[in-house]
């Protein structure tokens, strides 16, 4: 599991690093956008602006917003198309808030992604939620910009094909 | 461990005499002392006044086992000073450096010092173990108004001075002392986005460091169990998050979450048989007592809201916690069997993590308001608010074992660091750390008194 974790961790810290390049360099909100074209149902596509592997959410919310509702339906779409994956909903929030709540607060909006994502029907069980409270940011630059990238739950895709 | 000192000898036992003559009177003035934190008649120091100015006081070096002498003078001295109740003098305004271990001091000269008490001592090797034996003087009336010694293991050199801070420290002020005691909490190394944590441990003057795991695994929150040989924290291993009990020395774990469910933020009943817990289904997080030996557990809060940070009364009879069950994070108090929750925070705000006094009297917490984060302290009833710190980011305090000291963490820029207040807000210092540190957990006294 570890080993896993860790395989995930560097996936999402580059892709994290390129999104940050790109929210600071033109100060968009949305650093899926960053990543060009990739092969239809690799990991890469999922991750690219075509689909979008994570949502983002207000301060101390887990409520989906339009932006995330958007992304969401083209990541069900997606899953849905290429039902060889499952996948870890893995939840985070800012550092702006006391740790034990973050943890909660983490599994409240991975769990509000499951609902969505069964809701636009992809199997419960392609799918396993964590919190990770506010022990993984992928924004570390101290403003409000750079928190509201933290407070977001991500889609680590695992099993077969990728 | 601890004993009234032997080798007072003549004068010693003339006191003695007296001290048996006085002992109903005595016994009074302590229960009082115990009331009050001070009484009059006797050197002490009332913490509770706002115009309150810390003790001048005299910690000359030990002699006997010379370096250690001079070492064990200097952890008195830093503790005493440290506490904020104490103003040790700088031996550059000594009148006399070296007092004899069976005499007295130059009372005339220390008179023209601020000194209102004089520390001398040694530092004595019996087998293999130390023995610290020491006199504390009264300077306007050239009286010893303790005498004591402990005996430690070598390598446990550091507690002589602990216990010896924690003596003088009962003595002058009535309250019970707090420097033989340890803290577990979080190191943490690395990058922000990178962080390596793992569980490590102090003394509380912050030496004596030992790192508890490899940092290989993520563990946070680590808390004391009543009797300090144990810690419970939650540990992200396989599969999701879940609440672990270790035992210091040993370093033998047991797991103590169910396996598939996230649980967090532990702690322990005051018996050491169960802790509180909260743990996660469906995006609710709601408390357990889970009973150690059995492992069963019994919830105590239900429904969709986060209930999280239950600490239990020192009585053992109700639990204080968190939840957002009325919009933002509020605190409020059940009975131990989840009975009759209220809430008790009602200012601007948020309040969480709340942490009960070990004395009863007091509520210690973390709040947000306008984008910072303070600690602050309030009645069981939800009265008497006090912000004892406010900035950036401060979080997670812990009470010292005598409930008027409290560490938590602080973050200012690049990472946390770990601090102390008293309930005063008189003093607020560092405790010192090798790396960055967070979650820091205070153990109980060491020694059994």
């Amino acid at each position: 599991m570890f080993a896993e974790f860790k395989r995930y961790a560097r996936i999402s810290i580059m892709v994290a690093m390129t999104g940050l390049v790109a929210a600071c360099a033109s100060n968009q909100t949305d650093p899926n956008a960053a990543l060009g074209a990739a092969a239809p149902g690799s990991v890469a596509e999922f991750q690219s602006a075509s689909v979008g592997d994570r949502v983002f959410f207000d301060t101390d919310s887990s409520e989906i917003n339009a932006q995330g509702q958007a992304i969401l339906d083209r990541q069900a779409q997606w899953l849905n198309r290429y039902p060889r994956y499952s996948f870890t909903l893995e939840g985070h929030a800012d550092e702006r808030g006391t740790r034990e709540y973050n943890f909660a607060l983490g599994a409240r909006r991975a769990e509000a992604v499951k609902n969505y994502l069964i809701a636009r029907g992809v199997g419960a069980n392609r799918m396993r939620q964590i919190s990770y409270g506010k022990e993984r940011p992928v924004a570390v630059c101290d403003n409000i910009s750079c928190w509201s990238q933290n407070r977001r739950v991500q889609t680590i895709l695992s099993g077969a094909g990728s | 461990m601890q004993k009234p000192l032997r080798l007072f000898r003549p004068l010693g036992f003339i006191i003695g005499l007296i001290g048996l003559l006085m002992l109903p009177a005595l016994l009074t003035d302590m229960a009082r002392a115990q009331d009050r934190g001070c009484n009059a008649g006797t050197l002490c120091i009332d913490l509770n006044p706002s115009n309150f100015k810390p003790m001048p006081i005299a910690i000359v070096d030990f002699s006997g086992e010379a370096a250690q002498g001079a070492q064990v003078a200097g952890i008195i001295a830093n503790n005493l000073q440290r506490s904020g109740v104490f103003e040790p003098l700088d031996r550059s305004r000594f009148p006399e450096n070296n007092i004899a271990f069976d005499a007295a001091p130059n009372f005339a000269a220390w008179k023209n010092t601020s000194a209102q008490a004089i520390l001398n001592g040694r530092v004595i090797r019996e087998g293999g173990r130390l023995v610290v034996e020491y006199r504390l003087w009264e300077v306007a009336t050239g009286k010893p108004i303790l005498g004591q010694r402990h005996g430690v293991d070598v390598q446990s050199w550091r507690r002589l001075g602990h216990l010896s801070a924690d003596a003088v420290f009962e003595r002058l002020t009535g309250e019970t002392g707090f420097f033989d005691t340890r803290i577990v909490f979080v190191d943490e190394t690395g990058p922000k986005d990178k962080r390596r944590k793992r569980l490590a441990i102090i003394d509380q003057d912050g030496a004596n460091f030992l790192a508890l795991s490899s940092g290989d695994e993520l563990l946070v929150t680590p808390r004391f169990s009543p009797r300090g040989d144990q810690v419970a924290f939650m540990a992200f291993g396989d599969g999701r998050p879940r609440v672990q009990v270790m035992t210091l020395g040993s370093g033998q774990r047991q797991v103590i979450g169910q396996e598939g469910v996230m649980s967090f933020a532990p702690r322990f009943a005051p018996g050491g048989g169960a802790l509180a817990m909260s743990v996660e289904s469906g995006g609710a997080s709601s408390i357990v007592a889970v009973d150690l030996s059995s492992r069963s557990a019994r919830p105590l809060t239900s429904g969709g809201a986060i209930d999280t940070s239950p600490s239990y009364s020192p009585d053992g009879s109700q639990i204080v916690f968190e939840s957002d069950r009325g919009g933002g994070q509020q605190i409020y108090i059940m009975g131990a069997d989840g009975s009759g929750a209220r809430r008790i925070s009602f200012g601007e705000g948020r309040y969480s993590t709340p942490v009960w006094s070990p004395k009863g009297d007091l509520i210690a917490f973390t709040k947000q308001r306008g984008g910072s984060f303070a600690i602050g302290v309030m009645k069981p009833d939800g009265s008497g608010e006090r912000i004892l710190t406010e900035g950036f980011h401060n979080e997670g305090p812990s009470w010292a074992p005598n409930g008027r000291y409290i560490v938590f963490f602080r973050e200012a820029g690049a990472g946390a660091k770990l601090h102390m207040v008293d309930v005063n807000a008189r003093v607020d210092v560092p405790i010192p750390t090798p790396s960055f540190a967070s979650d820091p957990t205070w153990s109980p006294l060491r020694s059994t008194r």
